[in-house]
């Protein structure tokens, strides 16, 4: 996919899709907004990013004591690509246009993303019973803002989420039902990875 | 063609009451000037605390203003002046009017996200000028908010004041991730055909690249105030290290104020640049409008942008050195630093050689790009001293670096800005700024910051520190302080001066003198709008075709000095015409 309109000296501005068809005009919404979303990861990629470096540079302080993770984290990685794959499902069912396999997908999704995030919450809470609290040692201060900033993102990606089964129920055309589809699942996808990296951060460099 | 436009012309309703037209405005036009006249307003705040800051160096026996006040306001005078006026002017200010226009498209691709992100940026200037009202007033730990200082008693404002600060930032980035997303997304999606990146203006690829650096670095940011909030409300130890304070240990242990200055600076170096880019690109097409030539080495322009954008991630550190580091650390970023000169350097022999031989008409938004000019190459040059670690140390805590941030990102992109209002606000209200004023303007604060910051450089030679609030001390001598007092009232001229300009821009915008489409004879798309100022979806029926680069002027053979980008090449000779026709195609320096 190419990001740049190509100019050919003779037959003028070309498609950016470079399929050698010339230019048709400013792209539809579905492209801007794909090209939109793929952007705005790179924000998301640079904090989650910049908060990995800096549990880098601070555990080297003498009184980091690593925390021992709860084994909900264990559950929550296996909800969380459960939720991924149940999205993958509804993006290729959308992309043939078979509209209950989509319902079903979207609705798996959801159900275990909203289970994804009660076992991060079950994980905090067992940690507190054990006393590892927020602010008891920098070890677990990262790892209550890792998952929360992690979680928050999810939370706004199922606001999205429920944009998208309401545009299925309410029977919006199947462009747009598709165009949906895709943009939330290449989200989820891209959560799914940061999770991954921040649980393998978690795991191996403590 | 048409059916180009009408494919596209049917999502842009035209909004019927005022509300909708002008409050929850979903035109780029209309949050352009909402984005500038709240960042205006915000900046004359800024203004005003540093006509505060200057009385009291000049005249510490007034009284006017006490310690912790003064730290207050050298705080937000900086944070307000960085992010909340140069950073909202010129990419939600310029970028918001300018990109849709000069590439071609009939708004920005996310419209609602665009009025979003007004939105959030007014809540957070909102939140800002809440910290005036907050027991013991807004923050005072200086505009880096460095910890510990920052949320340790002691400090002014170190409850309420630092936590609406940091609140305030966070949604500042909301709304410039918002926004930046914006732009980008416009510039790689909606340009009109035939506009190939390469032919866009220079001021596109500025407000570009810096939207671009805008949504990597501006994260930093965002989790070092997370992080400090949490460290002031939940009492985490992310940045604070171990502290006792009035004979009481703190409830911190451990952390590290360095990350914070890591993270700080790893946004801070490229918000130097998010300024700076949008003003080089800016400066260029005033230069070349005005001098009524091609811009010198296209190419090399755009690279220059691009590369000084990405080396900008590589020199954070530089303003770290007294902060202690690792030798070849500071090795690295000094090199780093210095490398970053040759790009910068590479743009201003540019515009001097298109300026060279010009038909150089001195108007208003002329002079002040030439002014732009003079000033960045004085500010940028203290900075190859400020750059070396060995000449840093002695002068890091003085005047020098005073004088030099304030020429290089506060003077220089602030003539940009003024320039940039004058040049473009015929096609923004239909009407001329007043050129006697305008001139008046130019020179008393042209030639009244160079009056300012000059001395500065001398103080911080001498070894006057910065951040006092008082130089009462045996080692100030009596020249200096006489100086300080010469450079307040010098200050506070400039400073009523600018009653000038906004006297001057209002008065303008409802009794100028009509300017028609395009007064200056401009060739980039922005001043070839059917109507002026441009109507809703900017293009009436048909959307422009671009056939060239934005800089043919006096271009042999053509029958005026300058050929709009809208105008076809003639005939089939285009391939071996002149370099400057086909700048997409070939180098040509």
């Amino acid at each position: 996919m190419s990001h740049w309109v190509k100019y050919d000296p003779s037959r003028g501005t070309l498609d950016p899709d470079g399929d050698g068809r010339s230019w048709q005009g400013p792209a539809g919404r579905g492209r801007a907004a794909m090209r939109g979303l793929l952007i705005f990861l790179l924000p998301l990629a640079s904090m989650f990013a910049l908060v990995i470096s800096a549990y880098m540079m601070r555990r080297h302080v003498g009184d980091w004591q690593p925390i021992p993770l709860p084994w909900q984290v264990w559950l929550s990685t296996v909800l969380l690509v459960g939720s991924s794959i149940a999205f993958e499902v509804a993006r290729r069912a959308a992309a043939l246009g078979h509209i209950h396999d989509i319902r079903r997908g979207l609705l798996g999704t959801g159900v275990l993303a909203v289970a994804f995030l009660g076992s991060q919450l079950w994980a905090w809470f067992h940690l507190q019973e054990q006393g590892y609290y927020l602010a008891a040692n920098p070890a677990n201060s990262f790892f209550y803002l890792m998952s929360g900033l992690h979680g928050l993102h999810l939370i706004a990606g199922l606001v999205a989420w429920s944009k998208t089964r309401s545009a299925l129920t309410g029977g919006a055309d199947v462009a747009s039902v598709q165009l949906y589809v895709q943009l939330c699942a290449i989200y989820w996808h891209f959560l799914l990875v940061v999770w991954l990296l921040l649980f393998g951060v978690l795991f191996w460099v403590s | 063609m048409v059916t180009v436009a009408s494919a596209d012309a049917h999502e842009h309703h035209e909004p019927q009451s005022f509300i909708t037209k002008y409050v929850w405005s979903q035109d780029h036009k209309v949050i352009a000037i909402q984005y500038s006249l709240t960042a205006i307003a915000v900046g004359l705040v800024a203004l005003v605390l540093s006509g505060l800051m200057r009385i009291q160096l000049g005249f510490p026996d007034s009284g006017l203003v006490d310690a912790s006040s003064y730290y207050q306001f050298m705080t937000l005078h900086g944070m307000i002046m960085v992010i909340y006026l140069l950073t909202a002017l010129f990419l939600g200010g310029f970028g918001n009017y300018l990109i849709p226009l000069m590439v071609g498209a009939r708004d920005m691709v996310f419209p609602y996200l665009n009025m979003l992100s007004y939105w959030f940026y007014l809540v957070s200037v909102l939140v800002l000028m809440a910290s005036f009202f907050v027991p013991d007033g807004p923050t005072g730990a200086g505009w880096t908010l460095y910890p510990p200082q920052a949320i340790t008693g002691g400090t002014p404002g170190a409850d309420w004041g630092i936590l609406t600060m940091l609140l305030s930032l966070a949604i500042f980035i909301v709304a410039a991730t918002m926004g930046s997303l914006n732009y980008v997304t416009t510039v790689l999606q909606a340009r009109t055909k035939g506009m190939t990146l390469m032919r866009m203006p220079l001021t596109v690829w500025g407000i570009f690249v810096a939207s671009i650096m805008a949504l990597l670095a501006f994260p930093a940011l965002f989790v070092a105030a997370v992080m400090m909030m949490l460290d002031a409300t939940m009492g985490t130890s992310f940045f604070m290290p171990a502290i006792i304070a009035m004979g009481q240990q703190l409830p911190h242990e451990g952390g590290s104020p360095l990350l914070f200055q890591h993270l700080f600076w790893f946004f801070g170096h490229p918000e130097v640049y998010i300024v700076a880019l949008p003003a080089f690109g800016l400066v260029s097409d005033l230069i070349s409008t005005h001098a009524r030539k091609n811009i010198f080495g296209y190419h090399m322009m755009v690279w220059a942008i691009v590369i000084i954008g990405g080396l900008s991630f590589f020199v954070w550190a530089h303003h770290m050195y007294v902060s202690g580091m690792n030798l070849s650390f500071g090795f690295f970023f000094a090199i780093s630093t210095l490398v970053i000169a040759v790009p910068t350097a590479i743009k201003v022999y540019n515009w001097i050689l298109t300026l060279w031989k010009g038909d150089i008409h001195l108007t208003v938004p002329m002079l002040y790009a030439i002014g732009f000019v003079v000033t960045f190459v004085v500010g940028g040059l203290t900075g190859l001293f400020l750059g070396n670690v060995i000449v840093d140390i002695p002068l890091a805590d003085t005047y020098f670096v005073v004088a030099h941030f304030h020429m290089v990102m506060g003077v220089a992109p602030i003539l940009v800005v003024f320039g940039g209002i004058h040049h473009w606000f015929p096609k923004v209200t239909g009407r001329m700024m007043n050129d006697t004023l305008g001139r008046l303007h130019f020179w008393i604060t042209f030639l009244g910051t160079y009056v300012i910051f000059f001395p500065m450089h001398y103080l911080g030679v001498l070894g006057m520190p910065r951040r006092y609030f008082d130089y009462d001390y045996e080692f100030i001598p009596q020249s200096a302080l006489d100086l300080n007092t010469f450079i307040t009232i010098v200050a506070l001229v400039v400073a009523a001066a600018q009653i000038l300009f906004l006297y001057n821009m209002i008065w303008s915008a409802f009794r100028g003198r009509p300017s028609g489409g395009n007064p200056w004879g401009a060739t980039s798309l922005e001043w070839q709008t059917p109507q002026t100022p441009p109507g809703h979806g900017n293009w009436g029926p048909a959307v422009p075709e671009v056939h060239r680069w934005a800089y043919d002027y006096n271009v042999p053979g053509a029958s005026a000095d300058f050929v709009p980008q809208t105008e076809p090449q003639r005939g089939p000779s285009q391939g071996h015409g002149h370099g400057p026709e086909q700048p997409g195609e070939k180098g040509h320096s």
